[in-house]
């Protein structure tokens, strides 16, 4: 049993909300610099060269990426052999989102009731998603999700006989209705199979896969290439002003499912993907 | 592509001057408001009162933005989605709002009065919350402090870069630039 404080945890988001909000991952700014050579509209080149200066004085000035900072997910890996101390786990993840949002000067997106909203004033609660894995360590996530691009998601419940076919018919028109609300160029994660949640929550996650890295799975990896290049055909371009970059990445995960079903889900991102990822 | 520099306010022949894909640099006063600072102008709009803010030949901002560092006037100020604002907008521009400025595509009911009015859509880009923030130079609540980065706040401007993307012809670039680079099979 390894002991860890739960002070500490909270540290660790607390210094991720900031860090990610100001400074996007190397695979994201490896992508941005991609795009910036290849896009093909003068405006969508505009668009990116402006976009790449925006990352360059989020960094120097520490002024946020985007003003709209999220709402807070994150993702925590707990090993078996952890055992937590000093006071209640969701009560230290948002003690760090707390932390980290008013610390940080970032935005407070977060309302305490999706009816009555009112403003929380400090971002939290966050949405948390655990996991217990094997081993005595914690991995912690923090990914702060814009709404603009999240309000574009969407999720599919096909019937297997729709297929591969119906697979990437979801994914096209989910990118495709999004357009310029999503801030493209995007980053799309999607989820196939589980169930109704299970494949919300794999959409989610393939979003803070690195972009650089490709799915395991054979059949996988040729759908997300062949999926970027049909969104990138799509015209929608940076800024949704027309152009041959609408995504960055196509990430994809896949679970087994029912025999009756063929769950879809496409998270939608914009190119502030903003993931960090910290292991205590 | 051209590049222009207008000054706020301007008129409506110079509105007209405006077509979708033209890069605007603006200077003047803008003023921010997003969907709880247009729902509660409505309701202001309903019970007769006036507006926190001379309507006639005003610019929009859709944007809310994060908190000032000490030292500087606003945080990180980029667009929001404009089209939540859409039920809103028609009446704006009725009232004589010259401009907005937002990201994504507008309803055909604020397209339509766009041009009825002789204004303009501008567009800033989406997730450029830092660099748009350099072309602000002040920034002041002037109404509904209570909503906190939803108030409606007096931004002082110099060269704050948008695209035209609705214009008084009936142009709409968001639909006419991606057909032209859609791959068709
Ligand atoms: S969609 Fe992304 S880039 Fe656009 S405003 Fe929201 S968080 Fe910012």
């Amino acid at each position: 049993m390894r002991e860890v404080d739960v002070s500490q945890i909270t540290a660790a988001i607390r210094d991720m909300c900031i860090e990610s909000t100001h400074t996007l991952s190397p695979d994201m700014e490896a992508a941005f610099t991609k795009t910036v050579e290849e896009e093909g509209s003068p405006l969508g080149k505009l668009v990116m060269d402006q976009l790449q200066e925006n990352l360059r004085l989020a960094r120097a000035e520490q002024i946020p990426i985007c003003q709209d900072t999220g709402m807070a997910v994150i993702f925590l890996r707990l090993g078996q052999e952890v055992h937590l101390t000093g006071g209640n786990l969701a009560a230290a993840v948002d003690e760090g989102v707390r932390q980290g949002y008013n610390q940080g000067y970032l935005r407070k997106s977060v309302v305490g009731d999706p009816i009555e909203r009112v403003n929380t004033g400090d971002n939290t609660p966050a949405v948390l998603h655990c996991e217990i894995v094997p081993g005595d360590q914690v991995e912690i996530t923090v990914a702060p999700k814009g709404f603009g691009s999240e309000n574009m998601s969407r999720i599919y419940m096909l019937k297997p006989a729709d297929g591969l076919e119906g697979v990437k018919n979801a994914i096209l028109s989910a990118v495709a209705e999004a357009g310029p609300n999503a801030c493209p160029p995007m980053v799309v994660g999607v989820g196939i199979g589980g169930t109704f949640e299970k494949c919300a929550l794999m959409a989610k996650h393939a979003l803070t896969r690195d972009l650089r890295e490709k799915s395991p799975i054979p059949y996988v990896r040729e759908l997300e290439q062949e999926m970027l290049e049909k969104i990138n055909g799509l015209g929608i371009g940076p800024g949704g002003l027309g152009g041959t970059t609408t995504a960055m990445a196509v990430n994809i995960e896949t679970y087994p499912t029912h025999i009756a079903g063929l769950p879809v889900a496409v998270n939608i991102c914009c190119h502030v993907n903003r993931h960090a990822r910290r292991v205590l | 592509m051209e590049k222009k520099h207008l000054s706020i306010p301007f008129d409506t022949a110079e509105a007209r001057e405006l077509h979708i894909g033209d890069y605007v640099y603006l200077t003047g006063i803008i003023y921010s408001a997003r969907d709880a600072a247009h729902q509660r102008m409505q309701e202001a709009l309903d019970r007769g009162e006036e507006l926190p803010f001379p309507v006639k030949g005003s610019v929009i901002y859709y944007m809310g933005p994060t908190p000032a560092r000490p030292g500087r006037p606003i945080g990180s100020a980029g667009p929001t989605t404009a089209s939540r604002m859409d039920k809103y907008t028609p009446q704006l521009l009725d009232l004589g709002m010259a401009a907005m400025v937002g990201k994504g595509r507008r309803s055909p009911a604020v397209l339509e009065a766009v041009v009825r009015n002789n204004a303009v859509y501008f567009a800033a880009v989406g997730g450029a919350g830092a660099v748009l923030s350099h072309a602000i130079r002040s920034a002041e609540v002037i109404a509904y402090p209570d909503l906190g980065p939803e108030a409606i706040h007096r931004l002082e401007v110099v060269d704050f870069p948008v695209i035209v993307v609705a214009d008084a012809h009936g142009g709409d670039l968001y639909t006419s630039a991606v057909e032209q680079y859609r791959k068709k099979d």
